[in-house]
């Protein structure tokens, strides 16, 4: 009985250690002041075209990939579970139709969101020796790496979205970030809250570094300008749960000034609970699905839409194809503009003929087949 | 002998009426008190009702599930109805009210065509129910997703939503009322009705009892089979309605909903191998399952170790319901 107590003791002390050296990792000081730096950065790059432009970053030599075209274009995608992962394949596959004269062929291998099958797939890309480069979009950083660090040996290998914790890719191709995120969105919620004013944050789960960091910068700022957060719950990105949540809260405060968001998808959800329950609408910080964008302006709502673009989906694409003509590419990071959609720009982005869930920082409207290949409507 | 006995009579009275308090019910109110405790708010009408109207899908589902199970079968489709409602609802509607009522029409036929297949499934080709349902909810789930395209290609007409989004404010001495917890009413009488009340729930408990007696004693198995789907899978629309009305339009809104719905129905003391469930112990059920749910919530605790709560909280109750029917028996 000691023992086991003992061995219990022990395993819930490495717990701990390990859940305050993930939650430093969540939190890092160092990171947030390199978002904010890059949040102030002019982005270089073709005007208009987001996906084509960077922020910082040097271009490196791909001359050594060099060979004659068309080429063989490889994807290990991580899957397409989720709305944001479904448009920004869309926008990769049209991206793909642009660059037709060059792409010979473009094989996709889809994970469903398991590291062993993702492993698999880009060990059997290697291998078949079909593949002039590979384009890996990793499901999760650490078990992924081995995998990536190989495929490096055989071809040159373009990572996005996600990262891997190895330099060996020819560029890694992402936006800003989760800290970029909760910057942007808790410095909006304190410039338009009233003083004391009720803040309540929902999060989807608990873990994902994408998530915790935007949770954690914006907590940092929320903290610094003394804001009352009077909830940070979990909805599991569940339409009902996130109704239910924000239901209590209301009845518990009777007013909810602002609610901050880690992710979109439920933000109508969030918004209808203030409806079914009579009160004025809170300051919110959303996203770019369309359900939302379309709220906000039939109900003029004080909100913002920050974004993690899909549109980072057609840069890999682009990326390929210059490195196999061994023209330079940003690398060995490509960090893309990370845009927000505040009230002045809102009509730019809102369209009644696009899906709820459609993400309107696409990019997409000049790519083949739009809106139709986006679900949308002529 | 005779004295132990005389002596023992009213003990034994007072035992089976405790045994007769379903444990659901015992729970519940504990788990409501702890709530309320949390959040005060529950203990107003306003509180409760708001309770009740998110609580009555899952309530519904249990007692569609009710049926299956008294009558010794699994019922696993239905979270993949679920949502197959809400996405076909949002496909068919596109956003125009005048679409709604054909739509629901619609909604109901697809259930009444799963259910009879999963019935149809159980009674003539005899697969076993939980690889049946488990094989309808593989092919529902595909054919939600395909349709769809893996995300919501539209929204649900305020009509649609109405059953359960509607709540009627200024209502006297309970301030709200939700239409949800009036549909909840309706389809709990029914099925109240059916199982308690009529020849046909009393072939569902003999079949769940024992098929073969039943059988010989003249009871169309294979039809009570596959009624008990039909109904289920009616319920489930019908869950899907009230679901894709409270929260909008989502693909995974139906995830886990299966055995969320058997578990509310084993919390309520119905047998998983048939033959014994009541429709008030699976509605109980349901409403502390919700309980439970919005209770380690409420308490803010990372989701792994809310899973870990939950699945212990629910053998518990289970356990200490077979207990006291070991004890009252």
């Amino acid at each position: 009985m000691r023992n086991w107590i003992c061995r219990l003791t022990a395993a819930a002390a490495l717990a701990s250690f390990a859940g305050a050296a993930m939650a430093q990792n969540f939190d890092d000081p160092k990171e947030f002041q390199a978002a904010k730096e890059l949040l102030a950065m002019k982005p270089q790059g073709p005007e208009g075209k987001p996906w084509e432009q960077h922020l910082g970053g040097k271009e490196v030599d791909t001359s050594k990939y060099k060979k004659p075209g068309p080429y063989r274009v490889c994807f290990s995608n991580a899957g397409v579970n989720n709305p944001w992962r479904v448009v920004g394949w869309t926008d990769m596959q049209a991206q793909v139709d642009v660059l037709k004269s060059d792409i010979k062929s473009f094989t996709a291998a889809d994970a469903e969101g398991k590291d062993d099958k993702q492993i698999s797939d880009i060990n059997s890309f290697v291998s078949g020796g079909n593949c002039d480069i590979l384009i890996v979009s990793p499901n999760t950083t650490a078990a992924l790496t081995p995998a990536v660090e190989a495929a490096c040996q055989k071809l040159p290998v373009i990572v996005f979205d996600r990262g891997v914790l190895t330099q060996c890719p020819v560029t890694f191709i992402n936006p800003i970030g989760g800290y970029g995120w909760g910057i942007q969105t808790a410095d909006f919620i304190v410039s338009k809250l009233p003083k004391d004013g009720k803040v309540l944050a929902l999060r989807i789960l608990p873990g994902v570094d994408v998530l915790e960091t935007r949770w954690s910068a914006a907590h940092r700022i929320f903290k610094e300008h003394g804001v009352n957060v009077v909830g940070a719950e979990f909805t599991n990105g569940d339409n009902a749960k996130t109704k239910s949540i924000v239901e209590d809260y209301i009845n518990r405060f009777g007013k909810v000034d602002a609610v901050w968001m880690d992710a979109g998808a439920t933000a109508v959800a969030a918004l209808e609970a203030f409806e079914d329950a009579g009160k004025p609408y809170p300051i919110i910080t959303g996203e770019d699905q369309e359900d939302f964008l379309q709220k906000w302006k039939a109900k003029n709502l004080t909100a913002l839409g920050p974004t993690y673009p899909t549109y980072q989906w057609r840069t890999p694409v682009i990326a390929a194809v210059r490195i196999l003509k061994g023209e330079p590419v940003i690398g060995p990071a490509w960090k893309l503009p990370q845009p927000v959609i505040t009230a002045a720009d809102l009509d730019k982005y809102v369209d009644n003929k696009m899906p709820p869930l459609h993400y309107a920082m696409c990019g997409c409207k000049d790519l083949p087949g739009y809106p139709e290949r986006w679900g949308g409507k002529k | 002998m005779t004295l132990t006995l005389k002596v023992d009579r009213p003990k034994s009275r007072v035992l089976t009426l405790a045994g007769r308090v379903n444990i659901a019910v015992i729970v519940l109110i504990a788990l409501y008190l702890a709530i309320s405790v949390r959040q005060p708010i529950y203990l107003e009408p306003a509180g409760l009702m708001n309770f009740l109207r998110r609580a009555a899908p899952l309530a519904i589902l249990a007692s569609g599930q009710l049926f299956v199970l008294t009558s010794g079968g699994f019922d696993l489709s239905v979270g993949s109805l679920v949502t197959l409602t809400v996405i076909g609802g949002s496909m068919l509607t596109a956003n125009d009210p005048g679409n709604t009522w054909w739509t629901i029409a619609f909604l109901y036929t697809v259930g009444l065509i799963v259910g009879l297949l999963n019935g149809a499934v159980v009674a003539y080709l005899k697969v076993p129910s939980i690889i049946a349902t488990l094989g309808m909810l593989l092919s529902v789930n595909g054919a939600a997703m395909m349709w769809s395209g893996g995300a919501p290609r539209g929204y649900l007409p305020d009509n649609f939503r109405m059953f359960g989004r509607l709540v009627f404010h200024d209502v006297p001495i309970i301030g709200i009322f939700p239409l949800a917890i009036a549909v909840l009413a309706v389809v709990a009488s029914l099925a109240y009705w059916a199982l308690h009340r009529t020849v046909f729930g009393r072939w569902v408990f003999a079949v769940g009892d024992n098929p073969r007696a039943a059988e010989l004693g003249g009871v169309r198995v294979d039809l009570v089979r596959i009624a008990v789907f039909v109904i289920s899978a009616l319920s489930a629309v019908t869950a899907g309605i009230m679901l894709g009305g409270f929260g909008g339009v989502s693909v995974d809104v139906g995830l886990g909903l299966e055995l969320q719905a058997v578990a509310a129905c084993v919390v309520g003391g119905v047998q998983l191998m048939g033959g014994r469930g009541t429709l008030i112990g699976a509605v109980a059920g349901a409403l502390t399952l919700f309980a439970l749910f919005t209770l380690l919530t409420l308490l803010g605790l990372p989701q792994p170790l809310k899973d870990t709560a939950q699945g212990i909280i629910l053998i518990a109750a289970v356990a200490i319901g077979a207990w006291r029917r070991r004890r009252a028996a």
